[in-house]
Formats: C-alpha cells, structure tokens, sequence
C-alpha cells in the first residue's frame, strides 16, 4: 500500500453558517499545509471574518468539522482553539495596556507556584520569545508605552507561547510603517520555516503578492479559487473576489485645477506640527503622505478645529477663518472624515439616520417651526431626514433598510459610507479624508474613489490623508509629504513618480 | 421552503415577541404588578356617600312605581351628608317622598323612629346608610313598632373590587410620586449624557425653603397673593438653576467627574438650605398656596399629577422630535464623535444639568405645596429614588440609551409597589428591604432582555 503524504496542519471541511436574513458561510472549506503562508482573500462580507471567528471557536458553525493533521477536533471554544494551538492575532490588538508585556503573554497561562506567580520563569521565556521574532522590547514595559509594531510582535509571542500551530493574522499592517512591514514579513518567514502555517488575511494586494503562498478567495460566503499565489494575476484576483470586472483601480477623470481655495499658513501645535504650510486649488485633490507619526492627523485636524493651533491660520476662499471647534469649521464648509471611523466618525450605538443627520441638523429643521435659543434647538422634519438618506442609500449602494439601525451593526465598508453621506449632506466645500479606505475592500474603494473624483470635478478642495503609496500616486493631483511635523517636500506629478520618490522625502 | 411553514413561523414570532418585550418590557413589568396587586387586595367594597345613594335609587324604582314614602337613617359626617342630601334628592326624582330625615346615632334613629310610629303614617321603605345598616336598633324592628311591619329596610351592597383599583387609591399612587416623577425628568436627561447629578435631594430642600422664606419675607407671609407665591415659588426654582450652572460650568469647564461635582453641590446646597431656614420649618404662607399640592381642578386629577404628565410629554416631544434631544443622546453615545460632527458637546452638557437643577426646583416647590411649609430636610435621599426610577425605566447609567417616558414607568413601578405593600400591610423596614431587591431586579432584567438582542 502507497502512504498517503501526511494530512494537511489544518482542513476546515463543509463550514456552513446562516445568520437571520444571510447566509454567511454556504459549504466553505480551506486548507493550510505545514509552514505555508494562505492569503485569505474578499470583499468585506465576503465571510472571511465569520470564517476566522469559527477557526477560533468563537461562533459554531451550522455545519462542517475542523481538521488538525488529520483528526477532527471539536472547537467550541476560544479556549479549545487555543489547546488546539490555534492563535489568532486580530486587527485591534487585545492586550491589557497597563500590564507589562510578560504579564500580557501570560495572561491566563500564568505560570504559578501554590498561586503565587513565577516571575522569574515568566521573564525568561518572555525574553526567549522576543528574541525569536527579534524584537527590543524589555519584557516589563507596559504594553501601553510599546508602538503599534512592538505591541504586534507582543501578539505573537503570545501565540508562541501557546505553542500555536497555526496563527491567522488580521489586517496586520494597516499600522505599520513600510519598513515594520518589511520586519514582520521576515518574521513570518521565520515562523513558517519552524513550520507554523499563517493565515493572512488583507486587502493589501502588494503584500499578497510578496507574502504568500497559496491565495483562497471568498465571494458571498463560497470559495470561489484556491490558487498558488504566483498563478493568481492581479487583474484576475480582483475580479475573483468583485465578480465583475474593474475597468481600473483608480478611476481616472479631467483635471481642471483652479486658483487656490483652501490656504494654510504657518500652523504650529507643540512639536507634532511645526510650521506647515500649504494651498489647494479649486477642483485639486492634495494627498498628505508620510510616515504613521508624522503629524499629517494632527495637522487636518487642526485645520478642523478638533484642537486648537497655537499659531497660523487658515482662510477659505481668500477669507481668513476663526475656527476654535469642529462646529465652526462644519459652519465654515470644512468637513473631516476622521481615521478611526468606529470611535470618531460614528456613534455606534445610535442609528444611521442618526448619525447622518447630525452635522446637518440645519437641513432637516422644519422651516418656521425652529427655534434657535442657543443655535442649537429646532423641530426635525423626520420624513425629510429619510428620504435625503434614502437619496444616499441609492447612491452609494448602501443597505436601504439600515436608516434605523444602530450604526454599529453595519460592515465597515458600509460605515464608512454612510461617514461619507454624512459628510456630502453638509455640502461642505473643503473635504478632508484621512486614511479613507483603511479595512475597505477593493469594490468598495474604487466606489469611493470615484466619489472622490466626483466631488472634485465639481469644483470642491479635497485633501487626503493616506499611508497606501499606491492610493496616493494613483489619486492625487499633487502630494505633499511630510515628516516630524513638517513638509520635507512636494510632488507635482504623481503620475511620473514612484513610491521610492515619496518614501525617500518621508525619512528626510 | 414556504415562508408560511410552522417551522418558519416560530422563529418569526419569537424575534416579534422579543422586540415587543425589548422595547415595552418595563411597561410590562407596571402591568403585571398592577394585576398582583388587584388580585392580592380584592375586598368586599360596601358603597358610602353619593355612591350608595345611587344604588338605593336604582332599587327604589324596582320596588314601586307608585309614589310612596321612605324614612331616611344615616349617621354623622361627610360621607353621611353626601348620603343623605343624594338620596333625597334621588328619591324625590324617582317619585318617592321623604316623609323623614334622621341623621345621628342608634339612638336618635331609635327616638325619631318611634315618634315617627306615633304620627301613623305609613312607610314603605326605611332606607339605611352603610354605617347606619349595622346598627342594632333595627333587628326585630317590626315586632317592636308594629307601624313599620310592612316596611323594607334598604341597605347599601357590597361589591367586590380590588382596594388597589378605587380611584382614590389610584389617584393617591400619582400623587405620591409627582414630586420624584417631575425631578426625574431632569435626571433622565443627565444620565443620557453619561452623567449623574447627586445633588437633587438637597436642591428639593433648598428651593422649598428659598421659595417660602421668599413668600414669607418679602411678599408678605401669609396674607401673600397669587403673584406673590409665584414669584416666591420662581425664586426657588431659579436658585436651583443655579445651583445646575455651577454644578454644569464644573464638570464641562474643569472635567470633574459628575459624580464628585454633584456630590459637592449636595452638601453646598443642604448646607445653604439650613442657612436660610435657620434650621427651621417655614409655614408662614397663605393657604393657596396648596393648590398645587393638594389642588384637584382638572377632572378630579390632582394638580400636581396633571403638571407631571404635562412635563412628560414636553420632555418626550424635545428628546424626539428636535435637534436639542438628539444631540443629548449623541453626547452620552459618543462625545467625542459627537464634537467631531459639530455637536456643540459642553454646552449641551451644561443645559442638561441645569435642566435638572430646575426641574428639582420645580418638585421641591410642589413638595412645599403639598405640605404647606418648607424645611431644610425635606428631599433627603430623594435623589437615590429619583435615580431609581431612571434606571429601572431602562436608561443606561453609561449614557446615550433610554426614553423619558421609560422614566414615567419606572417610577409608577415605584410607586406602585410602595401602594401595594402599604395595602397588603408590608411592615415598613420591610417595604425597604423589597424595594431595593425590586430595583436590582428590574435591572438585572433590562440587562438580559439588551443582551439576547
């Protein structure tokens, strides 16, 4: 008799899962071997999370048995999973931020003695895991003084020390900078030569490329390709995982850039912004790149009023503007889509309509009805809210039924449109967006793209925030970098640049 | 698979059950306990004063429809004047003369009734009142005085009703919690914004005593008018808008917790309210001035329930239906998302505590209508109460959930447990020990119903 060669670290077989009014997973299966990388790819909804969530044990799947090296293990629980040596490393990072970083890797597998915790023991395998993801970080740091990158690899040694088999990464480089990137990715080369298989699930196509192995698609909750990552074309990936074919992932359209509109000078806030100053022009998209802790945030930011500038100004079509709070930067016609759309751009627990209506309270205010005591009471016409929503909802293709659903309940590509709603309602003339497709997928981006392009052929000052080189050269009409709080440069014509371009004015 | 399969069905109306029950489940809650409460104090009613006339009437005409004669017996008192003169006049309506009148005790019934004997006037009926009924002068009336042999004694009867259910009792419910209710209103829009105003109790104190050494120092005591008891009962309410800027201008211009800058402004404002008083209880108002307390003008509804509801629906229609109520419930869902969509966030924060500030000024001024004084210790540890009824109406102490009018029910749920136990005759220490348990039940049963859905 032939052996057969061994079964593969892991083989989910049949994994089906319904949720009241969707289908989230129809008979999915995925198979890892021993020290591969898979790239798990689809749009948002697609049902790559809800996959991950039953890999963990954290939803029981309807049907369908999970496979370790061949042997069905029942996987209940986070808990089990963990047994099983299955570690999962996810977008936000769950580490306690008071505790040191031992006290987070051992947190629920404390080594302890009668109760008492062996502090010594700890330390030292801390240290032995650190050293071999090959990262400085002293184990006793509280985690909450550690960077983004550092409190990843602290994600990873705590899958190490669990002795994980198979670790699914989440998004792992939203954070990072392109050189931390270069740092885990070698990480993981290390970590799938010791024969951990990974799971890599992203929307970032150029590190797919780089990193893996094999690439499995997800559309609607089915497999719909299982590929060695190098027979799998960009193009081709893309429709995969859109079903239709993207004539280009970045829009184009006629630029006609007029005078300058939105002019900054000479903003100063501590030693995050120092003395910037810039102009946009009428129908001009501007990119702000730079490395995560250059100041770009803080610098819209300011010109949003969100904090206060200790010295410069900003005038908007040639007027001066007082701005000392978002509300006077919103009267004044800029608007701010922030980066973290969960805890600044929304609140959560009240509903879309609610959300959408907010800055645009004026709009919705039945006329003569309102009474403005301290500018801020006045009657709602809720029919009007509706339907100008429901205007949106068309539009920008999202749900139609979500109007009276808390916002918290929505994907985060339809989150992230009903922030761009929100904003398009309030007609504001300068629009700033930071990081606008950060855990989007690539339908979703080429929709906001477009809105992009839209807005600025009508005339609008757009300014745009965003550490995804490709994005900035494929959308901006100039880009600015910057770096420890000052521009270091200017890039007139993106089209004739390159990444290297930016990154080399970004690390000046 | 056909929609209308009883497989279908089932989970179809369990998740319509569900969302029924998240929404109302408080309300619920104050209708299951009004049913206890109507079953645990079912009693044999017996009819006093105009009722009771009434229902002697009715019988009246099933007796004769000729004109006859009846003797009326009725004891002393209110009830017994009401009695009498509605049953006379029933009587006379009906066709029936009054051949006569005894009001007193046993044994004025006795003596009128045998000197009604004496006149040899026939009588058809004697009709008695409910006190009178029991009364021993009747048994073995016709052997004694052979002249009422032929008479029908006429008694009111009993029906059976829940002691809980009478009007009265009712009434007497939303009486009692009017002046929680009212500052409950304001607190609702504090924790709404996830805070917490502690002070509410002392500001009950301060306002009744600022409103009634104001009436009584400057416009003139108890020969005061109208407009003086309202400017009295302005100035005490406005002090304790005050009291909410300061409380308010503490937590948004320092950011002080809530809970330290209230429990502050509690003792400032007790501390005051004695001051003012000089420790004493105030009574030096005219007598109108308990037309808000104890005043009934509308339909037999007490006024200061009829202010309570009027609040109520105020309140409901601001939260829901315009911007100032849907930046409240912004602030308390996320005030930082809040400023960054141009809320104006302090100054909304600094309304509500000073909405709440008025609103207790509000219900310590009904308090010292009710009790026709003001005293430096009335409203203590209204404030717990007060809180109470939010939470158990199912607003969230973290803010940005919950309805006003969940408030309303979460202090009739109060309140009702208070009436019940007082009627089923729950000692009081006792009442106490139930009402806390109550409350965390109540909670505890809002946090399962958010979880399941």
């Amino acid at each position: 008799m032939v052996s057969a060669s061994p079964p593969p670290l892991l083989e989910m077989r049949g994994i089906s899962k319904q949720y009241p009014g969707v289908k989230a997973l129809d008979d999915v299966g995925l198979t890892l071997e021993r020290g591969e990388v898979l790239a798990l790819m689809g749009e948002n909804g697609a049902g790559k999370s809800t996959l991950m969530k039953v890999l963990a044990g954290a939803v029981r799947p309807d049907a369908g048995a999970i496979f370790l090296d061949g042997t069905e293990q029942q996987v209940t629980s986070p808990v089990d999973a963990r047994g099983c040596g299955i570690a999962v490393i996810h977008q936000e990072f769950n580490l306690v931020p008071a505790l040191s970083v031992r006290e987070n890797i051992f947190l629920g597998l404390e080594q302890t003695t009668a109760g008492f915790v062996r502090r010594g023991d700890e330390r030292r395998r801390a240290e032995e895991l650190l050293r071999r993801i090959g990262v400085a970080v002293h184990p006793e740091t509280p985690c909450r003084r550690l960077t983004v990158a550092q409190q990843q690899a602290v994600e990873i040694a705590k899958a190490l020390a669990v002795d994980a088999r198979i670790i699914v990464m989440d998004e792992p480089t939203a954070t990072l900078t392109p050189q931390e990137v270069e740092k885990l990715f070698a990480v993981i080369a290390d970590l799938t030569q010791q024969g951990i298989g990974v799971i890599y699930v992203s929307h970032r196509l150029d590190e797919i490329e780089e990193i893996a192995d094999r690439v499995q698609v997800l559309r609607d909750g089915q497999v719909v390709a299982v590929r060695a990552a190098d027979q799998l074309p960009r193009r081709e990936l893309i429709e995969l995982m859109v079903g239709r074919s993207l004539e280009e992932e970045f829009p184009s359209r006629r630029q006609s850039v007029g005078e300058p509109r939105l002019v900054v000078r000479g903003l100063c806030r501590g030693d995050k912004v120092r003395n910037v100053s810039f102009e946009v022009r009428r129908g001009e998209i501007v990119a702000l790149a730079g490395l995560v802790g250059a100041g770009r945030t803080e610098v819209v930011r300011l010109i949003f009023g969100a904090d206060q500038a200790e010295a410069g100004h900003v005038a908007l079509d040639g007027q001066v503007l007082s701005i000392r709070s978002p509300r006077d930067a919103i009267r004044a016609g800029i608007c701010l889509l922030t980066e973290d759309r969960k805890h600044q751009g929304l609140i959560l627990s009240q509903s879309v309509l609610h959300n959408f209506a907010l800055p645009n309270a004026a709009h919705f205010v039945a006329a003569g009805r309102g009474f403005t005591g301290w500018g801020f009471t006045g009657w709602i016409d809720q029919q009007r809210e509706r339907d100008a929503f429901a205007g949106y909802a068309t539009s920008m293709r999202i749900r139609a039924n979500a109007a009276a659903h808390p916002a918290g309940t929505l994907s985060g590509g339809n989150q992230q449109k009903v922030v761009l709603a929100k904003w398009l309602e309030s007609n504001s003339e300068v629009l700033i967006f930071d990081e606008p497709t950060r855990g989007i997928d690539v339908g979703a981006k080429v929709e906001i793209y477009g809105l992009m392009n839209e807005l600025a052929e009508q005339g609008k000052a757009i300014v745009m925030v965003s550490s995804e080189l490709p994005e900035v050269l494929g959308m901006a009409d100039r880009i600015l970098v910057m770096h420890e709080g000052r521009i270091t440069g200017e890039i007139a014509d993106p089209a004739a640049a390159t990444q290297a371009d930016i990154l080399s004015l970004a690390i000046r | 698979m056909n929609a209308d399969t009883p497989a279908a069905l089932m989970p179809r109306l369990r998740h319509m059950g569900a969302t029924v029950l998240a929404d109302h489940g408080m309300l619920l809650v104050l209708g299951l306990l009004c049913v206890f409460f109507s079953i645990v104090t079912l009693d044999e009613q017996t009819p006093v004063g105009g009722d009771a006339a009434g229902q002697l009437v009715r019988r009246l005409s099933q007796i004769s429809d000729e004109p006859k004669q009846l003797v009326i017996v009725a004891g002393r008192g209110s009830d017994e004047d009401a009695f009498v003169s509605a049953l006379a006049e029933g009587a006379a309506t009906a066709g029936w003369s009054v051949a006569g009148i005894s009001q007193g005790g046993p044994r004025d019934a006795r003596m009128s009734l045998e000197a009604f004997a004496a006149t040899d006037r026939r009588v058809e009926v004697i009709a008695l009142s409910a006190s009178a009924g029991a009364w021993g002068v009747f048994d073995g009336l016709e052997s004694r005085l052979p002249a009422f042999a032929d008479a029908t004694l006429l008694r009111p009867e009993p029906t059976r009703w829940p002691n809980f259910l009478k009007a009265t009792n009712l009434l007497n419910v939303a009486n009692q919690i009017a002046v929680i209710a009212i500052v409950a209103v304001g607190m609702t829009l504090v924790i709404l914004t996830g805070g917490i105003d502690l002070s509410v109790g002392s500001l009950i104190a301060l306002s009744s005593v600022t409103g009634a050494v104001c009436i009584r120092d400057v416009c003139g005591g108890q020969a005061a008018g109208t407009a003086g008891m309202v400017v009295g009962a302005a100035v005490g309410i406005l002090i304790c808008g005050l009291a909410g800027v300061l409380s308010g201008g503490v937590v948004t211009l320092f950011g002080i917790p809530p809970f330290i800058a209230t429990l502050g402004m509690m003792l400032v404002a007790s501390g005051s309210a004695y001051i003012i008083a000089e420790g004493q209880s105030i009574n030096q108002v005219p007598d109108a001035f308990v037309w808000l307390g104890r005043g009934a003008d509308l339909a037999g509804l007490p006024n200061a329930v009829v202010l309570m509801l009027v609040l109520y629906a105020a309140a409901h229609i601001v939260m829901s239906r315009t911007t100032f109520g849907r930046y409240v419930y912004a602030v308390g869902g996320n005030a930082e998302a809040a400023r960054l969509s141009g809320v104006p966030v302090r100054r909304v924060m600094l309304a509500v505590y000073v909405l709440c500030g008025l609103l207790a000024g509000l219900g310590g001024i009904v308090m010292a209508s009710q009790l026709k004084s003001g005293a430096p210790t009335y409203g203590q540890m209204y404030e717990l109460y007060v809180i109470a009824a939010v939470v158990v109406g199912g607003t969230s102490l973290s803010g940005g959930e919950g309805r006003v009018l969940g408030t309303l029910v979460g202090a009739l749920i109060i309140a009702v447990i208070q009436n019940g136990m007082n009627l089923t005759g729950v000692e009081s220490y006792t009442q106490k020990v139930v009402l806390g348990l109550v409350i965390l039940a109540a909670v505890l049963l809002d946090r399962l119903r958010s979880r399941r859905g």
